[in-house]
């Protein structure tokens, strides 16, 4: 078990690494960082002078070196729009993105697990069938449209929530909503395919012949089995919803980290760009390797002594 | 004696897109409190299936139907599926063929075995968890406090059915119903858990319904024996009864291809029984061994067989007399 | 009673408790009509299948005469006749069936063009990740070892970038365009492709037969053809379905956000962009070109879906 940590963190600083060189690359490609810096009309010999004030004259790789080592010391440059350094930029963004994607996990969990269990009690009944229809019918729609649709029924027709800005909890329900459908039909299905396979498992029948109530059964015998894996997955939908982040804090106007990023990759802003990306990145191995952790801290099979 | 359990006309149908599958076909037998009965029969002859009817636990889709399943006099046909589950694990347990996978993966054994009592009975966790240890060493475990916190996964198969049978002890059960609990286990443990759990009736003074095809086992520990055919019981009665004197032609040649201690004389050529189990799907007209029987002939395949009785332990279901059997038997081993 | 009817009892029986079936042969084989009408059979009854086709049938005719059916040039701007609601509104006309946007340009015009830039995006970026995806699975199913630990890597690594923020950067540093999002799209979502066909390929490889082609000196590449290829075929095709729905509402994102598919071009995705800030008094504007990306995407779906079960009926739950 130790050794096969020791293996996946390995792997996954290995993954980080890969990733902040694809960050810094996007950021070379962008085009001449020191033109951009100094603006479009300066003279050839400002551009020098910003290019060796900046270390653009290095070779590449120094290059690589410089950034990553200030970015382990959490200085990530600063930012070519905002008069802010990047680090602090995103410190700023953060918590409204990781309140929206917590609130996003929440809200698919919540849909999508109890509606998985039912489907699954009942296969075939017309619960099963419309569990099913909403999941297959969520799969096909454009998150940003169902994101604008919730704003017109919820926020222009109905005006029962905010549909811009970030400033209470309420301004992150449909957005919240918007981002956690997406996931729902993944969870629902693997709550539906885990509680099915556990339902029919010896051990569920050794619960019954025991005489225990059938909620015993189902919630503590059956359940507890089921939700190991989906569990993983909502911690990997979670780093997928930073991810998606970008279109649903675009729509509804939060200024979270998917907002700001999408701003600077249309500003040029490039050192902000890879910065997020790289954040999201991280989180998302964080998030990964945290799942698998939990998985081994439900299943005590996992447990290896 | 009174009849702990007796089962009247027993039957079990489960639909498929082939038709209607009668694993189970009217099946009758009684079990007196504190004795052993063995249903014996080959795979799919519908052993399980009669046991798991008996505590109501067959797969949805089967439809269960009888004249009554007396358990100390309540029919547990009309049960409520309440009044069925304060049954289930308190005055019936069952022990199921799998251990590997019977017991739930993600509670320790302390845990599954506290919940059933505590269920029960009205008893402090810790009262349930000193009758769990005093049961775990009852079975033979060693270090049962060390056992309690551990998982399923940390046991191997001998000692997972060890704790199955010490977890449907939990509340003196009046019956256990054993199904198969050996199979899955290995050769060299099977005959020491058979042993446990003939030793712990005794000593509990429990009725055991013992399902088995080890005819070795049946002759050590049980009082009388079903014998079980295609859906049917095909012969019934005591131990001795059945192993000396086989009335069917099925009993008989399941005696010939098992060597049984003590029984089976050295030299003895081991028989085998040719021919397949017919399919249960839709109704079988006449007697349904007829096709793998030496003795068949055309009344076997128009009339419908009955059980016919002997006496009050006796039954068989077969056209032959028991003195035709008996000569007809005697005539071909004199060919052999 | 004739023994050959032994199987179907055994076959039901084979989900319950006990009752194995060891010893009774199969006669599976026998009493079936021949494969093909079989398999017509299973793609005829599959409802969800068969709708999900018709729209798709109907979506791919639209798009291939498009020139034919759209009544008017999905560019041509007329201001006069700016935000014209749809016919079955009290101001609509016939010569507008759905309205016009809000530089005039026939709304309907609009979508069946629109329906041309998702499809060729959808199948085009399909195929560069198919191919790489494919390639890329088969070599690491096949030669295990280190090939296997490299793809396996880069694998993670594409788990670990999240897709839109790199392809809305790519997109950014070269240039929004048909051809960057295709290419960007192609190059971003080969995953799913590289783990089916490394897992299918690895147990391929594991059957007797494969080694018994490859111990009697059959080459390589000859294996991978001819006994792979085929085996995988039927994962290989539902997989494709949903990485053209995954591309297609990947491309309504990008040119949503602005980055995909440029003006004018007729995008669902731009279209809905475009409409957004007219959504509180002409909401077909959003309503209808979001509609389209849902129920192209749905059909593509349902087609993958019912794929599925036609192909591998016995996996269904």
């Amino acid at each position: 078990m130790l050794n096969f940590m020791t293996k996946r963190l390995f792997v996954a600083a290995l993954v980080a690494f890969t990733v902040s060189v694809i960050a810094f690359s996007l950021l070379r490609l962008s085009g001449d960082l020191a033109t951009m810096i100094a603006g479009e009309d300066a003279s050839a010999q400002d551009i020098e002078i910003i290019r060796e004030q900046y270390g653009l004259n290095k070779p590449y790789h120094l290059q690589y070196l410089d950034w990553l080592g200030d970015g382990v010391q959490g200085d990530l440059g600063e930012s070519m729009f905002y008069p802010e350094e990047v680090t602090a930029l995103i410190k700023d963004r953060l918590p409204n993105t990781l309140t929206l994607a917590g609130l996003g996990v929440l809200f698919a969990m919540g849909l999508a697990i109890p509606m998985g269990v039912i489907a699954a009690l009942r296969p075939d009944s017309w619960v099963d069938r419309t569990a099913l229809t909403i999941a297959v019918l969520g799969q096909a729609l454009p998150g940003f449209w169902f994101a604008l649709m919730l704003m017109f029924v919820f926020g222009l027709f109905l005006r029962w929530l905010p549909i811009s800005g970030n400033e209470t909890l309420a301004h992150f329900i449909l957005p919240a909503i918007s981002l956690g459908y997406y996931s729902t039909p993944a969870v629902m299905r693997l709550t539906r395919t885990g509680m099915l396979e556990v339902l029919n498992s010896d051990y569920i029948r050794t619960a019954h012949a025991k005489g225990l109530p059938t909620f015993v059964i189902l919630f503590k015998h059956a359940l507890r089995n089921a939700i190991i894996p989906v569990v993983a997955l909502s911690s990997v939908q979670f780093g997928n919803m930073l991810g998606g982040s970008v279109v649903t804090e675009t729509v509804f106007q939060i200024q979270g980290i998917g907002h700001l990023a999408w701003e600077s990759i249309s500003r040029n802003d490039f050192p902000v760009v890879q910065a997020v990306l790289l954040l999201v990145a991280c989180f998302y191995i964080v998030l990964v390797l945290l799942g698998d952790l939990l998985n081994a801290w439900l299943d005590p099979r996992l447990r290896v002594t | 004696m009174s009849a702990l359990l007796e089962v009247k006309n027993l039957s079990v149908d489960i639909p498929l897109a082939a038709g209607m599958l009668h694993p189970v076909q009217k099946v009758n037998f009684h079990v007196d409190k504190g004795e052993t009965l063995c249903i014996v029969g080959e795979s799919g002859c519908g052993k399980s299936l009669t046991s798991l009817a008996l505590m109501n636990l067959l797969p949805k889709k089967a439809i269960r139907a009888g004249d009554g399943i007396l358990f100390d006099g309540d029919d547990l046909l009309k049960a409520s599926h309440r009044e069925m589950a304060s049954l289930r694990g308190n005055r019936m347990g069952m022990i199921f063929q799998e251990p590997m996978t019977s017991l739930n993966p993600s509670f320790t054994i302390g845990n599954q075995m506290e919940e059933i009592m505590l269920q029960h009975r009205k008893v402090s966790r810790q009262e349930a968890r000193d009758r769990a240890v005093y049961l775990l060493e009852k079975v033979g475990i060693t270090g049962a406090h060390r056992r309690l916190g551990q998982y399923p996964h940390q046991l191997s198969g001998g000692l997972r059915q060890r704790v199955m049978i010490a977890m449907t002890l939990m509340c003196g059960p009046d019956l256990i119903i054993a199904d198969e609990p050996t199979t899955a286990l290995d050769v060299t443990i099977q005959a020491q858990i058979l042993l446990l759990l003939a030793e712990l009736q005794r000593e509990f003074d429990m009725a055991l319904i013992l399902i088995t095809h080890d005819l070795g086992i049946v002759a050590r520990v049980a009082d009388r024996v079903a014998v079980m055919y295609a859906g049917q019981v095909v012969e019934q009665g005591t131990v001795e009864q059945v192993f000396e004197q086989p009335l069917h032609p099925y009993t008989r040649g399941l005696l010939t291809c098992i060597p049984i201690p003590g029984k089976t004389k050295r030299g003895t050529h081991l028989g085998s029984i040719p021919g397949m189990v017919p399919s249960m799907i839709g109704g079988i007209q006449g007697c349904h061994f007829r096709d793998r029987c030496p003795h068949a002939f055309s009344d076997c395949l128009s009339n419908s067989v009955e059980l016919r009785s002997i006496d009050e332990q006796r039954a068989y279901r077969c056209l032959l007399s028991p003195e035709e059997s008996a000569r007809q038997a005697a005539a071909m081993e004199a060919a052999q | 009673m004739p023994p050959s009817d032994t199987k179907v009892a055994g076959k039901g029986l084979g989900s319950l408790p006990d009752d194995d079936d060891r010893g009774v042969p199969s006669v599976e084989s026998v009493m079936q009509p021949d494969a093909f009408t079989m398999f017509s059979r299973r793609v005829i009854g599959h409802r969800s299948f068969m709708v999900a086709a018709i729209i798709m049938i109907t979506l791919i005719i639209v798009a291939l005469f498009a020139p034919v059916l759209a009544p008017h040039d999905p560019l041509g701007q007329d201001l006069d006749r700016r935000l014209m609601p749809p016919v079955w509104n009290e101001a609509g006309s016939w010569t507008h069936p759905l309205g016009t946007d809000m530089m005039g340009r026939d709304y309907l015009s609009r979508l069946i063009y629109g329906a041309r830039v998702s499809l060729i995006i959808g199948f085009s970026a399909m195929m560069i990740s198919g191919v790489l995806g494919t390639v890329m699975g088969v070599c690491a199913g096949y030669f295990g070892g280190k090939v296997d630990m490299v793809i396996t890597f880069l694998l993670t690594t594409r788990l670990t970038l999240p897709v839109i923020m790199v392809a809305l950067a790519l997109v950014a540093v070269v240039g929004g365009s048909l051809n960057t999002v295709i290419l960007v799209l192609g190059f971003l979502l080969w995953d799913r492709f590289t783990v089916v066909m490394r897992s299918a390929t690895m147990q391929i490889r594991n059957l007797d037969y494969i080694r018994a082609a490859n111990a009697i000196g059959c080459s390589t590449r000859r294996i991978i053809f001819s006994e792979i290829m085929p085996n995988v075929l039927g994962s290989l095709l539902v997989i494709a379905t949903f990485e053209i729905a995954h591309s297609i509402l990947l491309e309504a994102a990008l040119s949503f956000l602005g980055l995909g598919v440029q003006p004018p071009t007729p995008s669902w995705g731009l279209m809905v962009s475009e409409g957004k800030d007219y959504m509180l008094f002409d909401p077909y504007l959003v309503m209808l070109p979001g509609f389209a990306i849902f129920l192209l995407v749905l059909a593509i779906n349902l087609l993958g879906d019912g794929a599925r079960d036609i192909l591998a009926p016995e996996n269904r739950n």
